[in-house]
């Protein structure tokens, strides 16, 4: 089961600056430590985290082994047009997960 | 060959603050979330940023999940969490009927999920298990600690109680030596804190995950380097029992965060 937490504001005025925070549990495991037997626990990481606002990508981050576990993102944007603001994390094994949000600008 | 490192840790400690007879003074008690710089102050007080609400949203998907035998979900028999768990915490160790001997919220969890569900008991530290004790003590958040008065847990609180001011490990040091003596001072750069459960179970930054009070005291046993009591053992949940007593009317912060 995937978690992850995003905050957007539920509403807007048109030009407005809105904080955007997205937050996805993950164990961002480096590659680099071994484990309790001595063989190397496999890296697990996200590497990239991309923003869409209205279909568009507004903001994407590549993330590397030192960012910590349960990445924490935080950014702003300009509330042009109501719209949803969708997130999607992807790891090293291909995967993606996503979560969403709506923003009604007025 | 004379080791001299080991006295010097415990002047160290010593030197400072008078020691305490019995525990702090009510008017100094301070949450471990006092002593925590502004920003990770911050980040406990927003839950858009609050790393252990991620274990709160796991455990409200939980709550609605049946599992075991019976196909129940705790929805099923107690509800909307947020009416039914309100202020549970807070009562948490309580005296469980059925054995006559104090059991943890965690522990209450699990007897629910045998005895009720028909499942099989998660393991303690698993993800499943804290996400389920985060989000039922997260809607105590706000409420004051209030151990339960039954006279069936005096027993267990006084031992609690032993167990906090008796020396142990390599070190020789008590829980009470550091948390009730010198938790004006600092260990390594890090504040001593009085040791108050306040936002058990919580996000710990140096574990990068939700942990329980029984894992933070096991951290502290080993740090004394003394054998750690075994998880959801009586000797945890009479300490337990003890620390919530010690910390009684203080507010709830589930999910808390600390460095």
């Amino acid at each position: 089961m995937t978690r992850s937490l995003v905050s957007v504001p539920g509403t807007a005025r048109r030009g407005d600056i809105v904080d955007v925070r997205a937050m996805i549990a993950h164990p961002m495991e480096t590659g680099y430590r071994m484990g309790p037997n001595g063989v190397a626990i496999p890296r697990r990481i996200i590497t990239r985290f991309v923003c869409t606002y209205g279909g568009e990508e507004v903001f994407a981050a590549a993330f590397f082994p030192a960012v910590s576990a349960n990445p924490f993102v935080s950014f702003s944007l300009v509330a042009t047009e109501s719209g949803t603001v969708g997130f999607a994390w992807t790891d090293d094994e291909g995967q993606t997960e996503t979560a969403s949000a709506e923003i009604v600008v007025s | 060959m004379r080791r001299p490192a080991h006295g010097l840790i415990v002047l160290a400690l010593l030197a400072g603050a008078p020691a305490a007879a019995d525990g702090i003074a009510a008017g100094e008690r301070r949450s471990g979330s006092d002593f925590m710089a502004p920003e990770t102050q911050a980040m406990q007080a927003d839950d858009t940023s609050n790393p252990g609400m991620l274990w709160v949203v796991q455990g409200a998907g939980l709550w609605e999940q049946g599992a075991g035998a019976s196909g129940l979900s705790c929805a099923g028999c107690h509800g909307a969490a947020a009416d039914s768990m309100r202020g549970v915490a807070a009562r948490y160790p309580a005296l469980d009927a059925a054995s006559g001997k104090p059991v943890d919220l965690t522990g209450r969890i699990n007897q629910c999920r045998t005895v009720r569900q028909g499942a099989s008991a998660l393991v303690r530290e698993s993800n499943e298990l804290l996400a389920l004790t985060t989000f039922v003590a997260h809607q105590s958040r706000g409420m004051p600690i209030s151990p339960p008065s039954d006279p069936g847990l005096d027993a267990y609180r006084a031992a609690g109680r032993e167990l906090f001011t008796t020396r142990m490990g390599q070190l020789d040091l008590s829980c009470a030596n550091c948390h009730d003596d010198n938790w004006r001072g600092r260990l390594a750069g890090s504040a001593v804190t009085q040791a108050h459960p306040t936002g058990y179970p919580l996000y710990r930054l140096e574990w990068q995950g939700v942990g329980s009070l029984q894992r933070r005291m096991r951290n502290c046993m080993i740090g004394v380097r003394a054998e750690p009591f075994a998880a959801g053992s009586d000797a945890f949940i009479a300490l337990e029992l003890y620390l919530m007593q010690r910390a009684a009317g203080m507010a709830i912060e589930t999910p808390g965060v600390r460095p």
